[in-house]
C-alpha cells in the first residue's frame, strides 16, 4: 500500500483536493477573485490536457492549439450576438466546428513531420487569427463582448461563480479520465508506438495517419469545448486569445507540468498562472524569470515538476 | 504618367522593400537552421536588440551611420554570446526542445530591455539627408530613406552570396549544411563555426531592426510579429538555402504589400469601407500562410532545397 | 522546487489575504491606462495629472484618505479588461478611473457596470457607450469621439475644402473619428482608408494612395505614437507642403516634442487647450510644469478633472461611498472646478462643451509650439445621446 503514497501521488491529490474545496472557502470568506483565477485556470487546464494528447502522447506538435479555444470561443460569441443564447445549441456547435476544423487542418497537416508539422499548424492557427481579425461585424481585433452566458433552461446558472468553477472542474477532470482512458487503449499504444517509429508501426499494418488523425480531432474538440468555457468565463473573446504566443502557453504548461503524464498539464497550468499571478505582484519583471527557467527544463529537467515527483522516493 | 501606374509603380517598390527587410531576417534563420539544424524562435529578440541599440548608439556618437555600425557590432557580440551560454545546449536535440527553449529567451530578452531602456519604446530619427523623397521617375516620387533600404540590403544580398560562393569559410557553411558530421571529422573546428554563423545571423536580424526603428521605432516585442512571416519565407524557400530565402522574401514582401494597398478597393464594391479596410489586410496575411500550407504539402522541401543531409 | 512552493504560496496569501477591516475607512480608485510600449508616454502624463488633483486635494476626498491603484492594460482590450476586473474583485475598488482605448473601455466595461462600480473614462468615448450602451454608473471627463472631428470637418467646410482623403486606424475609436468627420463635413470624400491597429505604423501604402488621389484635403486621426510616425512619413513623403493635412488628437503635447517641425502649421480640435483663461487650468498647468518639467497633454487634462469629479461625489455624500445613486446624482450636476470651464452633462454622461481650433507655431524659442486659434462650436452635444436610454 505504500506504493500507492508516492510523492507524486500525494501531491496531486492534494492538489485535487485543493481544487474541490477552494468554492467552500470562497463562499465562507467572501472572497471570490481566488476562485475566479482559479477558474481560468481550469479551463486553460482543460485546453492543455488536450493539447497533451497529442503532443504528450502522439509527439504531433501543433504550435495551433489555441486557434481551437478561438474557435470555440467564437461560436459562442457569435451565436449570442445573433441571438442564440442557449447553451444546448451553442456549446455542441462549438464542438462540431472545432471538430470539423480539426479535421481539414489535421488532414493537411499531418501529412508533414517535425519542424514542418510545427510551422504548418502555426500557419493554420494564425489564418483563423487573421479571419478573426477580418470579422469587423463581431468586433474584429477589438474583440467582441458577450452579454449573456449560455443559458442552459435552468439545470445549471453559468453566472454563479460557485457552479460555473465546479462545471469547468467536473469537465477537467471528465477530459483527464478520457485521456487516461484512450492512452490505455489499442489507440493510445498506436499512436504511441507512432511518435518513436512510425514506420514500424505501418509495416505492423496500423493504419497510423488515421489514428493520428483521430486523435487531432479529439483533442481540438476537447480545447473547442475549453474555448466555449473562456468564452463563458470572461464574457469576451478577442483575436488574441488565438495568437500563437498562446498556442506557447500551453505548450509551456505541458513541459512545465510533465509531457506525457495524465496530471503534468494540469500541475503545469496551476504553476504557469500561479507564477504569473504571483510573481507579477513581487515584481514587474517576473517574464524575466521565467524564461531562462523554461530554457533550464528544456535542457535538464525533461519530465517537468510530475518528472521530479516521480523521480523522488518516499518509502 | 498615369496615375494608376504611378501607384503601382509606388506600391511595387514599398513590396520591394520589405520583402528585403524580410530577406535579411530570413537570411540569418536559414543559414542557423540549416547548417546547426536548430529552430531559432528568439531571431526576432536580435532584430529588436538592433533597434534599441541604434536608437541609443545614434544620438550618443552624433551620427547615424556610426550608431548603425556599432548597433550592429553590438548585436554580432550579443549573438555569439547566446550561441556560447545557451544555444550549445540545444544542438542535437528535438525540434520542440528548439523552440520551447528559443521561446524562453524570447520572454527573457523583452524583459531584459525593459528593464534597461524602460518600457516605452524609442525613436530613431533620420538625419536630414535622408528625410526627404527624391522624383526618381517622371512623377514617381518616393522616400530617400527607403531607396537607401532597398540599396542597403541589395549590397548586403551581394555580399552574402559572394561570401558563401566564393570564400572559403563559405564553402565550409555550404558543406556544413550539406553533411555536418563529415565537416566535423575533416577537422575544422566546427565549435567555432557555429558561434560565427550564429553570430552573423543575429547581426543580420540586427540590420533589419535597425533599419525598420526610423520608420516603425524600437519596441518591445516588435520581433514576435515578423519572425512568423520570416519562417514562412524560409519554409517556401527552401530550409538553408540564401537563394531560396531571397526569392520567397520578396515574393512575399510583393504579395503581402501589394495586397494589402489594392484588395480594399475590390472589397469595397461589396461592403463598408471599415469592413474591407479589416477584410483586406486580413487576406493578404492569410495568403501567405496559404501559400506556405500549399508549398509545404506539394513540395515539403521548399522552392529551392538545400541537398539532403 | 522549493521556490515554486514558495512562490505559489506566495500567490495564495495575495489573493486570499483578507481585505482591510472597515474599508469604508479609505476612498479606493482604480486608474487603467497603458504604461508600457510606445503610447506609454500617454499613461504617464495621465498618472502624472491625476496624482497632482489628490496632492491639490491633499489626498483626501470627504475627509476619507484616498488609496490609488494604477494598472497597465498594456493597449490590449483583453488585458485591460482582466485588470478591470482584478481591480473589482480582488481590489475591491469604489471607482475606475482611466482609459485611454475606446476598444479597451469597450471590453472593459461590463464587468464594472455588472458589479455596480462608477466608471470615469478620462479619455475613450465609443459611440455605442453614448448611444444604447449608456448606463448611470458611466461617466466620462472627455467627450465623445465623434465630436472632435465633427469640429474639424465644419473648420475644413470653413476653409472651402472640397474633397478630403481619410486616413484612421482600424478599431472603435478610428472609425468613430472618421464618421464623425463624414457627419459635418459637406464635401466629397475621395478616399477612406483604415490601418491595422496598433501594430502598423508604416504608412507607405496609403500615402502612396493618397497622392494618387490629390484631394484638397487629408484628415487624419492617429494617437500616440503613431500620430508621430504618420507626420514623420508625411514630411518624408514631400506630402507636407503639397497637401494640408487636418488632424483630431494627432498631435498634442506628448507627440510634438516628436514631431517637431513636421508639425507645424497643421491644425486640429480639442475641447481643452493648454491656454484657457480660467483659474483651475491656469493652477493646473503652472503646477504640472512645475512638478514635472514638462507641459501636460488633453490626456492628463482630462485625468485631473476625473480626479475632481470623483472628489465631488464623495464630498457629496460626506465620505459614505457605498451610496452610489446619491453619488451619481451628485456627478451628474458637474458641480466643479473644470479645467475647461464650466460644462454639464448630457443625459448619457457625456459632457456638453465647446471645442477649439488649434495651430502648431513656432514658440519663442523657436521649438514649435501649441496655439489656440478660434472656438469651432459651443455647447456641442453628441450625436448619440438620443439612442440613450436615460433621461
Amino acid at each position: 500500500m505504500t506504493v500507492l503514497f508516492t510523492a507524486r501521488n500525494i501531491a496531486i491529490g492534494a492538489l485535487l483536493a485543493f481544487l474541490a474545496l477552494l468554492p467552500v472557502y470562497a463562499a465562507a470568506t467572501g472572497q471570490f477573485f481566488p476562485l475566479t483565477l482559479f477558474t481560468r485556470i481550469v479551463i486553460l487546464a482543460l485546453a492543455a490536457t488536450s493539447l497533451n494528447l497529442i503532443l504528450g502522447y502522439g509527439g504531433m506538435v501543433s504550435f495551433g492549439h489555441a486557434a481551437y479555444l478561438g474557435v470555440g470561443g467564437y461560436v459562442v460569441g457569435i451565436l449570442a450576438k445573433e441571438g442564440v443564447t442557449s447553451g444546448f445549441a451553442q456549446w455542441p456547435a462549438a464542438l462540431a466546428v472545432s471538430g470539423i476544423f480539426a479535421l481539414a487542418v489535421g488532414a493537411l497537416c499531418l501529412r508533414t513531420r517535425g519542424v514542418y508539422f510545427i510551422m504548418i499548424t502555426l500557419a493554420f492557427a494564425q489564418m483563423i487569427y487573421y479571419v478573426a481579425v477580418g470579422l469587423d461585424r463581431y468586433g474584429g481585433d477589438d474583440g467582441l463582448t458577450i452579454y449573456r452566458r449560455s443559458q442552459f433552461a435552468g439545470v445549471i446558472d453559468l453566472s454563479g461563480k460557485v457552479q460555473f468553477y465546479y462545471l469547468c472542474l467536473a469537465l477537467l477532470l471528465a477530459a483527464i479520465w478520457l485521456v487516461w482512458r484512450l492512452v490505455n487503449s489499442r489507440f493510445g499504444m498506436v499512436i504511441q508506438g507512432a511518435r518513436s517509429n512510425d514506420r514500424r508501426m505501418r509495416a505492423i499494418g496500423f493504419p497510423t495517419f488515421r489514428y493520428r488523425l483521430a486523435g487531432f480531432v479529439v483533442a481540438g474538440m476537447m480545447c473547442g469545448l475549453a474555448g466555449a468555457l473562456l468564452a463563458n468565463h470572461t464574457d469576451f473573446i478577442s483575436p488574441a486569445s488565438m495568437h500563437w504566443t498562446r498556442s506557447g502557453d500551453l505548450i509551456v504548461m505541458i513541459v512545465l507540468g510533465g509531457m506525457g503524464s495524465l496530471f503534468g498539464p494540469l500541475i503545469g497550468a496551476v504553476t504557469l498562472l500561479m507564477l504569473e499571478e504571483g510573481l507579477s505582484r513581487v515584481t514587474e519583471y517576473w517574464q524575466i524569470i521565467v524564461g531562462p527557467l523554461l530554457l533550464f527544463i528544456v535542457v535538464h529537467a525533461h519530465g517537468g515538476i510530475d518528472g521530479i515527483l516521480a523521480s523522488l522516493r518516499r518509502g | 504618367m498615369r496615375d494608376e501606374v504611378i501607384l503601382l509603380v509606388e506600391q511595387c517598390l514599398n513590396g520591394l522593400q520589405f520583402g528585403l527587410l524580410l530577406f535579411l531576417l530570413a537570411a540569418g534563420l536559414t543559414l542557423v537552421f540549416g547548417i546547426m539544424n536548430l529552430v531559432n524562435l528568439a531571431h526576432g529578440s536580435f532584430y529588436m536588440l538592433g533597434a534599441y541599440f541604434a536608437a541609443t548608439f545614434a544620438p550618443l556618437t552624433g551620427s547615424f551611420v556610426l550608431g548603425a555600425a556599432l548597433a550592429l557590432a553590438a548585436t554580432l557580440v550579443v549573438g555569439m554570446a547566446v550561441e556560447l551560454i545557451a544555444i550549445r545546449k540545444l544542438y542535437g536535440r528535438d525540434h520542440l526542445d528548439h523552440v520551447l527553449g528559443t521561446f524562453g529567451l524570447i520572454l527573457f530578452f523583452n524583459e531584459l530591455v525593459r528593464l534597461v531602456w524602460g518600457p516605452g519604446g524609442m525613436n530613431l530619427p533620420l538625419p536630414p539627408y535622408l528625410g526627404t523623397s527624391i522624383e526618381i521617375f517622371t512623377d514617381v516620387h518616393y522616400p530617400v530613406y527607403r531607396i537607401a533600404i532597398i540599396a542597403v540590403a541589395l549590397v548586403v544580398a551581394l555580399l552574402l552570396y559572394l561570401a558563401v560562393m566564393r570564400t572559403r569559410v563559405g564553402m565550409l557553411i555550404r558543406a556544413g549544411a550539406s553533411n555536418r558530421e563529415m565537416v566535423g571529422a575533416l577537422g575544422i573546428n566546427i565549435q567555432l563555426l557555429y558561434t560565427l554563423v550564429f553570430g552573423v545571423g543575429a547581426a543580420l536580424a540586427g540590420l533589419a531592426g535597425l533599419i525598420q526603428a526610423p520608420i516603425l521605432t524600437a519596441q518591445i516585442g516588435m520581433g514576435e510579429n515578423i519572425l512568423i512571416v520570416a519562417l514562412v519565407v524560409i519554409i517556401i524557400g527552401g530550409i538553408g538555402s540564401i537563394r531560396g530565402a531571397f526569392i520567397a522574401a520578396i515574393f512575399v514582401g510583393l504579395v503581402d504589400t501589394v495586397g494589402r494597398a489594392f484588395l480594399p478597393e475590390l472589397f469595397r464594391l461589396a461592403m463598408t469601407p471599415a469592413a474591407a479596410s479589416a477584410l483586406a489586410p486580413a487576406l493578404s496575411s492569410m495568403l501567405i500562410y496559404v501559400l506556405m500550407a500549399v508549398v509545404l504539402v506539394l513540395r515539403p522541401q521548399g522552392l529551392f532545397p538545400v541537398d539532403g543531409k | 522546487m522549493n521556490k515554486i512552493f514558495a512562490a505559489a504560496a506566495g500567490a495564495l496569501t495575495a489573493c486570499v489575504s483578507v481585505p482591510a477591516l472597515a474599508q469604508q475607512k479609505s476612498v479606493k480608485i482604480g486608474f487603467v491606462s497603458t504604461f508600457s510600449g510606445p503610447s506609454a508616454v500617454i499613461g504617464n502624463d495621465m498618472r502624472n495629472s491625476f496624482d497632482l488633483a489628490l496632492d491639490h486635494l491633499g489626498r483626501k476626498m470627504g475627509g476619507l484618505p484616498v488609496e490609488i491603484i494604477y494598472e497597465d492594460d498594456q493597449q490590449k482590450p483583453e488585458v485591460g479588461k482582466q485588470k478591470t476586473e482584478k481591480l473589482i474583485e480582488s481590489d475591491h475598488v469604489d471607482f475606475i478611473a482611466g482609459y485611454i482605448w475606446s476598444n479597451v473601455l469597450l471590453a472593459s466595461l461590463k464587468p464594472a457596470i455588472d458589479s455596480k462600480t462608477i466608471v470615469v473614462s478620462a479619455n475613450a468615448g465609443p459611440s455605442q457607450i453614448a448611444g444604447e450602451l449608456c448606463s448611470p454608473y458611466f461617466f466620462s471627463t472627455s467627450w465623445q469621439n465623434d465630436q472632435t472631428p465633427a469640429a474639424v470637418g465644419l473648420y475644413m467646410n470653413q476653409k472651402g475644402v472640397r474633397n478630403a482623403y481619410l486616413v484612421g486606424p482600424n478599431y472603435a475609436a478610428g472609425k468613430d473619428m472618421l464618421a464623425g468627420v463624414k457627419a459635418t463635413f459637406k464635401g466629397k470624400i475621395v478616399g477612406e482608408d483604415y490601418t491595422r491597429w496598433p501594430d502598423q505604423l508604416d504608412f507607405s501604402a496609403e500615402l502612396s494612395k493618397v497622392r494618387a488621389a490629390r484631394p484638397d484635403a487629408v484628415f487624419v486621426f492617429y494617437p500616440g505614437a503613431a500620430g508621430v510616425q504618420f507626420l514623420n512619413q508625411y514630411a518624408q513623403a514631400g506630402l507636407k507642403n503639397q497637401i494640408p493635412l487636418y488632424t483630431a488628437f494627432t498631435i498634442d503635447e506628448t507627440t510634438l516634442p516628436r514631431q517637431g517641425e513636421n508639425a507645424l502649421g497643421i491644425p486640429g480640435a480639442q475641447q481643452w487647450v493648454n491656454d484657457l483663461p480660467n483659474d483651475a487650468n491656469k493652477k493646473f498647468v503652472a503646477d504640472y510644469k512645475a512638478k514635472y518639467k514638462s507641459s501636460p497633454s488633453f490626456y492628463g487634462a482630462q485625468s485631473y478633472d476625473a480626479a475632481n469629479l470623483v472628489n465631488s461625489a464623495v464630498v457629496a455624500v460626506k465620505g459614505d461611498v457605498a451610496k452610489k445613486v446619491d453619488m451619481i446624482k451628485a456627478m451628474e450636476k458637474a458641480d466643479f472646478a473644470s479645467i475647461r470651464g464650466p460644462y454639464r452633462y448630457g443625459n448619457n454622461h457625456f459632457p456638453i462643451q465647446s471645442f477649439y481650433l488649434q495651430d502648431v507655431v513656432k514658440g519663442l524659442d523657436g521649438i514649435p509650439v501649441l496655439k489656440t486659434v478660434a472656438t469651432i462650436v459651443k455647447d456641442d452635444q453628441d450625436g448619440f445621446h438620443d439612442k440613450c436610454a436615460m433621461k
